[in-house]
C-alpha cells in the first residue's frame, strides 16, 4: 500500500464577506471549497474538472499554500502539511511547484531564463554556481529546448515556448507533485498537443505526480489517470479517466459529458437537459448543492448532502440516485 | 440561386512603421456563403480570420486596407461602399459577436436602450412597440423574465447572459448574416452548449447564415456545414465539414485533426512540430512546409497553387494536387 | 542581497542602453533635450579644463560688472562680463554647472531611492506597513516643499552635501506614491506567485522581482525630477540657505545679480537664469521621451 504523495481530507475553504467601511461587519461567506477528499498516487495524474465558481482554482490555492483552509487536512507523504514550518515547510515548497495558464505573465520579464529556472534551486539548496547551470541544461533538455536558450530573455519566446519554460522551472528541484492550472488553454491548438506529449514523457521519465486542472474535458481526460469532478465547492464525482467518460454517474457528469464539443461532425450528442447557470457560491443551495439544476432532483436532495461513496471499486460518486 | 456572400481573392494589408512593412494579413482569399448556411473559419492566431471579418463587415483598424480582390453580397460588391453606407449594412444585414461580451456592450447604458438601439435608428420604432421589440429579441435568446432584466446593466449579468445580450442585438436588425467570432471562448463548457443550441434554433427560426471564427474544431463539427481552414492568411483548404474531416486533403488539416484530444481516448497525440509563422516573415514557398511531415523540395520555392477536388472542395498543397482529381473526388463521401 | 541591488541597476543601466541602441538609427533620438545635456555634462564634469578662471578669486586687473565682450566696455578677458567681485561670470557659470549636475543628480537618486524603497514596501507587504508609509506620505505631501527645505537647511545649516539630503527628503514622496501602485498591480503577476510558492523570501521577492519590474518607472520620474531638484537647488540658493557662497550656483548668481537689473547689468542674471531653464527644460523633455519610449515597449515585454 504506497503513501499517497497528496492527500486531503474534508478540505474546506470559506471567504468572509464584510460590508466596506470603518465596521466592516461581516455579511456572509463565500463557501468556495466545502469538504474535499482526494488523494494522488506517484506517478500519477489526477484531473481536476469543473466549470467557474466551482474550486477548483481555491483548492489548488489551499495545497500551494497560497491560501489556508477553513478546515480539513493536507498530506504531503503522509506529513500534515499545515503543521509544517521552517526547513520542513521549505522541504514541501521544494517538492511541490505550479504551472500556470498565462505563459506571458509567468515568467520575469527582466530575468534571464537561466535565473527564472535555477530560482528554486537558489531558493532551497547551496549548489554551485557551474552546478546549477548544468541542472538548468538538464531541465531545459527535458522540456525539449536547448540548453543554449539559458541566456535568453522570456519575451524572445513564443507561449508555447514560454510554457516550457515554466514547466522545466517546476521541475528543477526533484518535484514530486505539480500542480498544472489550465496549463494549455492559452496556447494555440497546434502547439498543446506538443506540450500535453511533453508532460506526460515527463511523467514516465521522471515518475512527478501532477494535479491537472482544465475545463476541457476531452484533453483532461487524455492526460489524467483519474479524473474529479466539481461543482461549486463539492467533488461530486471521482473515477478513472476512460470509466468516467463511458460512464458517468453523477447528473452533472452527464451534463458536461453532453456539452463536449464533438470530435466528428457525425457525433450527435442528446441536447442538453440542464439549464441556467451556476448559483452563486455565497448563497449555494441547500442539501446536494447542484439539485436546482439537476434533472433528477428529488426532494431529499434539498434537504440532504450527499456523501461521496464508492458505487464500483475506484469510482465514487456523491448522489443520493445511488445510495 | 446567388450566394449570400461571394468572397473574391480578398486581400488585406496592414502597414507599420511608416509604410515601410506590409504584413499581408489576408492574402487571396475566396470563398462563397449561401443563405441559412453555416460557414467555419478555423486558424490559429495570426492566420487571418478575424481580419477576414473585419474586412466584411467594414471594421478594419487605421492601419489596415483592403489591397484587391472582392465582396460580394446581395448581389452588392462591399468593398467598394462608403463608411455610411457600410454602416447602414452593418445595422440591418450582417451582424457581429465578439468574443468579449464586456467589450461589446456598454458598462454604462441599461440592457434595454443596448438592444433596442439597432430598432430606434435602422428601423425608427418607439415608445411602446420599441419596448415590445426590445423583449420579443430578449424572449428569442432565452433571457428569463425579459420585463425585469432589460432594466439591468451588464455588469449585473453572468457571461452567458451577456453573450445573449449580444446575441440579441445582432438579431435586432434582422440580418441575414451573422458573423461570430469566437463567441463561447470565455464561456464554461455547459453554458457554451447552451449557447451553441441557442444559435442553432436561431438559424432554424430565421434562416441566417453564420460564419463561424474559431480555433476550435470541435465547434465547427457541431455547428457548421462547411469550413474553411486558413493559414498564414491564406485558405489552405475548405470544403463540407465531413470531407475535411473524413478525408482532409491538406496536411496543417490532417494535423489539426490529429492533434485534437478525443473524448475518453488516450490515443498520442499528433504534435505539429514548429510554432505557427509570423506574418512578417514568412518562409518562401508554402507558408506551411516548415512544419510540414509531407513536404516535398519544391514546397520551398513555389506556392501551391488550388487544387480542386469536387464542386466545394479546394486545397492549396503540391502534395495533395498529385492526387488525380476525379479519384479524389469519387474518394470522398458527399 | 547586494548582488541582487547590482543586478537590477545592471538591468536598468541594461534597458537604457537598450532603449537608447535601438533608436540610435538617428530616428527616434531625442535630438533637442540631448542638445543640451550632453553638453551640460561635459562641461559640469570637465568644468577645471575648461573654465578660463578661477570661480572664487576675482579675474587680476579687471573691473567689477564688466559686460560681456560683445557689448561696450566689455573685453574678451571676461566673455561673459565679471560680478561685483570682479570674478569671471562664465567661469562661475561652468562651476555653477558642476554644482546643479551633482545636486540634481544626487539630490534624485536620493529621493528615488528612499521613494521606491518605500513605495515597494508599501505596495508588497501591505497590512499596517502600508497603510502607515501612505500617512506618512500623505502628511509630507502636504508640507510646501520649497519652504520645508528652507527650514530644514536653517536647522542643519547650508553645505552642499546637507542640501543634497534635504533635497532628497523633500522629493521623495512622488516616487513613493507612484512605485507603490505599480507594486500592486505587480504583485498580482504570476511571475511573482510563482516565486512565493516556491518559497522565496519576501526581501528576495522584493529585489529580484519587483525592484526590476519597477526601474522603468524610477527611471522615469527621475529623469523628471532631476529638473524640479535643480529648480529647487536654486531657489534655496537664491534665498540664501543653499550652497553658501563663495562656491558658485546659478541660485545665488540669480539673487546676487538681482540688485544690478535696476541698473542695466543684466548678464549677471540672464547667464544662470538661462542656464536654470535649458537644463531644466532639456530633462523634462528627456523625461518625456524616456517615459513614451520605456512604455510601449514594456508591454510588449
Amino acid at each position: 500500500m504506497t503513501t499517497p504523495v497528496l492527500e486531503v481530507q474534508g478540505l474546506q475553504k470559506y471567504f468572509p464577506v464584510s460590508t466596506g467601511g470603518l465596521l466592516h461587519r461581516r455579511t456572509g461567506w463565500v463557501k468556495a471549497v466545502e469538504s474535499v477528499d482526494f488523494a494522488i498516487m506517484p506517478g500519477e495524474t489526477l484531473g481536476l474538472i469543473g466549470e467557474s465558481g466551482c474550486g477548483k482554482t481555491t483548492t489548488a490555492k489551499l495545497i500551494l499554500l497560497q491560501e489556508r483552509p477553513t478546515a480539513g487536512s493536507i498530506r504531503f507523504a503522509g506529513e500534515d502539511v499545515l503543521a509544517l514550518r521552517g526547513d520542513a515547510l521549505m522541504g514541501y515548497r521544494r517538492s511541490v511547484q505550479v504551472v500556470f495558464q498565462d505563459p506571458y505573465s509567468s515568467l520575469s520579464p527582466r530575468m534571464r531564463v537561466r535565473d527564472i529556472i535555477s530560482e528554486p534551486l537558489e531558493i532551497h539548496t547551496n549548489l554551485a554556481r557551474q552546478s546549477m547551470r548544468d541542472r538548468v541544461a538538464e531541465a531545459l533538455l527535458l522540456v525539449g529546448m536547448q540548453p543554449d536558450v539559458a541566456d535568453l530573455f522570456p519575451h524572445e519566446f513564443s507561449g508555447g515556448q514560454r510554457q516550457r519554460i515554466a514547466i522545466a522551472r517546476a521541475l528543477v528541484t526533484d518535484t514530486r507533485l505539480i500542480v498544472l492550472d489550465e496549463p494549455v488553454s492559452a496556447l494555440d491548438v497546434s502547439i498543446r498537443a506538443q506540450i500535453m506529449n511533453q508532460l506526460e514523457h515527463l511523467q514516465s521519465t521522471l515518475g512527478v505526480s501532477y494535479l491537472f486542472i482544465g475545463h476541457d474535458l476531452a484533453g483532461v481526460a487524455h492526460i489524467s489517470h483519474r479524473i474529479a469532478v466539481m461543482y461549486l465547492g463539492q467533488l461530486v464525482e471521482i473515477a478513472e479517466a476512460t470509466e468516467l467518460c463511458a460512464r458517468p454517474l453523477h447528473p452533472y457528469t452527464q451534463a458536461l459529458l453532453i456539452a463536449a464539443l464533438p470530435a466528428h461532425p457525425d457525433d450527435t450528442r442528446e441536447r442538453l437537459t440542464i439549464s441556467g447557470e451556476v448559483p452563486s457560491a455565497l448563497a449555494p443551495p441547500t442539501g446536494c448543492r447542484f439539485h436546482t439544476r439537476c434533472p433528477h432532483a428529488m426532494p431529499r436532495c434539498a434537504e440532504e448532502v450527499p456523501v461521496r461513496k464508492d458505487v464500483t471499486p475506484d469510482h465514487s460518486v456523491a448522489c443520493h440516485l445511488y445510495t | 440561386m446567388a450566394p449570400l456572400l461571394e468572397v473574391s481573392d480578398l486581400r488585406t494589408h496592414f502597414s507599420s512603421f511608416g509604410g515601410t512593412r506590409v504584413i499581408k494579413a489576408v492574402d487571396g482569399i475566396s470563398f462563397t456563403l449561401n443563405e441559412g448556411e453555416t460557414l467555419g473559419l478555423i486558424g490559429e492566431s495570426g492566420c487571418g480570420k478575424t481580419t477576414t471579418c473585419l474586412s466584411i463587415v467594414g471594421l478594419l483598424p487605421p492601419a489596415a486596407r483592403i489591397a484587391g480582390g472582392r465582396i460580394t453580397f446581395l448581389g452588392e460588391d462591399l468593398t467598394t461602399k462608403t463608411p455610411r453606407e457600410m454602416r447602414r449594412v452593418r445595422g440591418r444585414s450582417i451582424a457581429m459577436i465578439l468574443q468579449d461580451p464586456m467589450a461589446s456592450l456598454n458598462p454604462l447604458f441599461s440592457i434595454f436602450w443596448q438592444v433596442a438601439e439597432p430598432s430606434y435608428y435602422h428601423q425608427g420604432i418607439r415608445g411602446r412597440s420599441l419596448r415590445e421589440r426590445v423583449r420579443e429579441l430578449l424572449r428569442a435568446v432565452r433571457i428569463p423574465s425579459p420585463a425585469q432584466r432589460m432594466r439591468d446593466y451588464p455588469h449585473q449579468m453572468s457571461g452567458g447572459m451577456r453573450q445573449r445580450i449580444v446575441g440579441a442585438i445582432a438579431l435586432a436588425g434582422g440580418p441575414k448574416l451573422i458573423i461570430a467570432d469566437e463567441p463561447t471562448t470565455n464561456l464554461d463548457v455547459t453554458i457554451q452548449a447552451q449557447y451553441l443550441d441557442l444559435l442553432k434554433d436561431i438559424q432554424n427560426e430565421t434562416g441566417v447564415a453564420i460564419i463561424f471564427v474559431t480555433h476550435n474544431l470541435g465547434i465547427v463539427a457541431r455547428m457548421c456545414d462547411r469550413m474553411a481552414v486558413m493559414y498564414a492568411g491564406k485558405i489552405v483548404e475548405h470544403g463540407t465539414v465531413r470531407n475535411l474531416f473524413d478525408a482532409p486533403r491538406h496536411p496543417y488539416t490532417r494535423a489539426l485533426l490529429g492533434s485534437i484530444t478525443r473524448l475518453g481516448s488516450k490515443a498520442p497525440l499528433y504534435a505539429i512540430p514548429g510554432q505557427p509563422p509570423n506574418l512578417a516573415r514568412l518562409p518562401a514557398g508554402c507558408a506551411f512546409h516548415p512544419r510540414c511531415p509531407d513536404a516535398m523540395p519544391h514546397c520551398a520555392t513555389q506556392e501551391p497553387a488550388e487544387t480542386r477536388f469536387g464542386p466545394d472542395w479546394t486545397a492549396r498543397c503540391w502534395l495533395a494536387a498529385t492526387q488525380p482529381a476525379k479519384e479524389a473526388y469519387d474518394n470522398a463521401s458527399t | 542581497m547586494s548582488t541582487s541591488i547590482i543586478q537590477s541597476t545592471k538591468s536598468a543601466a541594461r534597458t537604457l542602453s537598450y532603449a537608447l541602441n535601438r533608436f540610435r538609427v538617428g530616428r527616434d533620438l531625442p535630438l533637442l533635450p540631448l542638445a543640451i545635456l550632453v553638453p551640460f555634462v561635459l562641461i559640469a564634469v570637465f568644468a577645471n579644463v575648461i573654465a578660463p578662471y578661477d570661480p572664487i578669486e576675482p579675474i587680476p586687473g579687471a573691473k567689477v560688472f564688466e559686460p560681456p565682450f560683445w557689448a561696450p566696455g566689455g573685453s574678451v578677458r571676461a566673455l561673459l562680463g565679471t560680478d561685483y567681485q570682479s570674478r569671471d561670470v562664465l567661469s562661475r557659470l561652468i562651476f555653477g554647472a558642476r554644482v546643479s549636475l551633482i545636486v540634481g543628480v544626487t539630490g534624485t537618486i536620493v529621493a528615488g531611492g528612499i521613494g521606491t524603497a518605500l513605495g515597494m514596501l508599501a505596495g508588497y507587504i501591505g497590512g499596517w506597513v502600508d497603510q502607515a508609509i501612505m500617512r506618512v506620505t500623505d502628511a509630507w505631501l502636504a508640507l510646501p516643499a520649497i519652504v520645508f527645505a528652507i527650514f530644514l537647511a536653517t536647522m542643519v545649516g547650508p553645505s552642499m552635501w546637507n542640501i543634497i539630503v534635504i533635497l532628497g527628503l523633500v522629493y521623495w514622496t512622488r516616487y513613493a506614491r507612484v512605485i507603490r501602485g505599480e507594486v500592486l498591480s505587480l504583485r498580482e503577476r504570476e511571475f511573482v506567485k510563482l516565486a512565493e510558492i516556491a518559497g522565496a523570501s519576501r526581501t528576495r521577492v522584493i529585489l529580484r522581482h519587483i525592484l526590476p519590474n519597477v526601474m522603468n518607472s524610477t527611471m522615469v520620474l527621475a529623469s523628471l525630477t532631476i529638473g524640479v531638484v535643480i529648480i529647487a537647488e536654486a531657489s534655496l540658493s537664491f534665498l540664501g540657505v543653499g550652497v553658501p557662497p563663495p562656491q558658485p550656483a546659478w541660485g545665488s548668481m540669480l539673487a546676487d545679480g538681482r540688485s544690478m537689473l535696476m541698473v542695466g547689468d543684466w548678464w549677471l542674471t540672464i547667464f544662470p537664469g538661462l542656464g536654470i531653464l535649458l537644463v531644466v527644460l532639456a530633462t523634462q523633455l528627456f523625461g518625456d521621451w524616456l517615459r513614451i519610449r520605456l512604455d510601449p515597449q514594456q508591454r510588449n515585454l
